[in-house]
């Protein structure tokens, strides 16, 4: 882990720098305001959109359903982003040669791949902090009060899953010289574990299998238990920088 | 021979330092068909200034990117400041500045923050970092735009920054590859200046293409051709084995055909190799330079020339150059003005 610390430090500053952390910020601030108002308002959308011509009786809304609105925005946005992130990482600082830069300095390839990776994850999870509290306020004004500790948690568990997705680009980045093959890699790795997730005792230690027990704490309903999902998430973006370094200690530049 | 990316080569202490700063032996290098270098041996002294020499595409670029871990060599061993090379070797990397030929940067950051971020990894901090970085934009010329973005610094001022974040931690070994191409003549002045300093307390490993260059900074050379080691030594060595004779008339103006008949009369004696006239001057490469001194005078007073010099031209390594290597023939050449590089049949 030779020259983490500093390398960290570069890889933040060059987050805020390059307008990714505020970006980032905004567009998941967006996401948490909207999501309880969109579960709020879409009875009244719909009727105003369809006006006589249709019948539509849908159930009052509730915090519940604000909830889920904004655990599938993060979901989904959230990924995308996390796969927009990372592409690049790698990829193209071994393409535009400033990787050779700092590896030619007392810089480990393993700290290389690590800040890049917490640099991420911070970003990540000041944007997911964002979201959920302003998911939790919209929800409080327009329904009612969620536990704070439930919520707080249901956004940890968003933001593993997030995580492991910009885990998996990244080993992409590392694998290819090309960031545009490395989203691939991310989205395809999206599309094929949402496939998978509906496979019975697999499907729950996947990072979308987060969805569940994050869901139970955020309403405070009994649910399975985040331990296992939390703990396999864990393993898999260890995993997966794992291999990424064995990889690139292999690779020139 | 110790493998290459091996254990063997941990820092070596102090009481012990190799004969060699940087050593590499049977160094290979192929992509796939392609040789791009042909078991190169090199050792070079400590605290010397060593000219890596040869034409574009002879393989300098190639092994210094081995030096610096930047690259595996499919055959040989090499040892920067006594560490063996390898891929990911951070204690190689302690006592090593680099710059590329084509220095690339973050173009978001500060010239500062870079010489800081460099710093930093290399394990300096505090007063000590700032003073440094101050040291070294002000050698490099760069103090009043340490605060700029480096996105729009010139290609000139890159490479300065390039030269500055090489030398930042007072490094054992400093490897630079083509460190003045973007260059103006007076910043290569200066910096070939400021790379001349070092001389004595570390061992600077320059490669390059400008011949002049080498000569005026550098005390020993080598000579790369095709991914071979041509020649290797002291660069006055060299220029005493490898440089033709040669001599040099300044024939007074106003004397053209007298001038024209002499040239004839040079070009047709047995003991000269080439003759040729460059701005008012005649330069004569002779076989013996004991002939040339006594029987070119003779010819110059038979063709009624008066002259305003006579000399011995100090032979330079452009002479020695095209002695060992000669013109790239057109056949060799890519479509890029490059030296082809030597394709190999077994793999």
């Amino acid at each position: 882990m030779t020259g983490f610390m500093v390398l960290l430090r570069k890889e933040l500053l060059e987050q805020w720098r390059t307008t990714r952390l505020p970006i980032v910020a905004t567009v998941f601030l967006l996401v948490g305001l909207s999501s309880p108002l969109l579960a709020r308002f879409t009875p009244e959308i719909l009727q105003a959109v369809g006006g006589s011509q249709f019948n539509i009786s849908l159930p009052t809304p509730t915090a519940a359903d604000a909830y889920d609105q904004l655990a599938k925005n993060v979901g989904q946005f959230g990924a995308l982003i996390a796969v927009l992130l990372a592409m690049g990482a790698v990829a193209t600082e071994k393409e535009r040669g400033t990787a050779a830069l700092l590896l030619t300095k007392p810089a480990g390839r393993g700290a290389f791949l690590i800040a890049k990776l917490v640099a991420i994850a911070t970003t990540l999870g000041l944007a997911t902090l964002i979201a959920a509290a302003g998911g939790w306020f919209y929800t409080l004004v327009l329904f009612q009060a969620l536990d704070v500790a439930g919520f707080a948690a249901a956004a940890v568990l968003m933001w593993l899953s997030l995580v492991a997705f910009a885990a998996i680009t990244l080993l992409g980045s590392t694998l290819t010289r090309s960031a545009v093959a490395a989203a691939g890699i991310g989205l395809v790795a999206f599309v094929v574990i949402g496939i998978v997730s509906v496979v019975p005792g697999l499907g729950p230690y996947l990072p979308t299998g987060l969805g569940a027990p994050a869901r139970s704490l955020a309403l405070g309903l009994p649910g399975p238990d985040a331990l296992g999902p939390a703990v396999a998430a864990v393993v898999l973006i260890v995993a997966l920088v794992a291999v990424s370094w064995l990889a690139f200690r292999d690779q020139e530049l | 021979m110790t493998a290459p990316g091996s254990a063997a080569g941990a820092a070596t202490p102090a009481a012990a330092l190799p004969p060699a700063a940087v050593e590499a032996r049977g160094l290979t290098k192929r992509f796939g068909r392609i040789l791009a270098l042909d078991r190169l041996d090199l050792s070079v002294p400590p605290g010397s200034i060593f000219g890596l020499l040869g034409p574009n595409g002879a393989g300098k670029t190639t092994a210094i990117r081995i030096l610096t871990g930047l690259a595996r060599p499919t055959d040989g061993s090499a040892s920067v400041g006594g560490v063996a090379v390898g891929l990911d070797r951070p204690e190689l990397r302690r006592g090593i500045g680099y710059l590329d030929q084509d220095p690339r940067f973050y173009g978001w950051m500060r010239g500062r923050e870079l010489l800081e971020l460099v710093g930093r990894l290399h394990g300096l901090d505090g007063v000590h970092l700032r003073t440094r970085v101050d040291e070294m934009l002000e050698q490099t010329g760069l103090s009043e735009a340490a605060g700029r973005r480096i996105g729009g610094y010139s290609g000139g001022m890159r490479q300065r920054l390039g030269i500055a974040q090489a030398m930042l931690h007072r490094p054992r070994v400093l490897i630079l590859d083509e460190p003045v191409s973007s260059l103006d003549p007076e910043g290569r002045r200066d910096l070939l200046g400021l790379i001349g300093s070092l001389r004595g307390d570390a061992t600077v490993l320059i490669s390059t293409h400008v011949l002049s260059d080498v000569e005026r900074i550098c005390d020993r050379v080598a000579i790369l051709h095709r991914g071979r080691l041509v020649t290797e030594g002291p660069l006055q060595e060299l220029l005493a084995a490898h440089a033709r004779p040669i001599f040099r008339l300044v024939p007074a103006s106003g004397q053209e055909q007298r001038v024209a008949a002499l040239v004839d009369a040079l070009r047709a004696a047995p003991w000269s190799t080439d003759v040729s006239c460059t701005g008012g001057a005649i330069r004569v490469t002779v076989s013996d330079p004991s002939t040339g001194a006594v029987a070119i005078l003779p010819l110059v007073v038979a063709a009624g020339v008066t002259l305003d010099a006579f000399e011995r031209a100090r032979p330079t390594l452009e002479d020695v150059f095209l002695e060992l290597v000669g013109p790239p023939k057109p056949e060799d050449l890519d479509g890029r003005g490059f030296v082809r590089p030597r394709e190999v049949t077994d793999r």
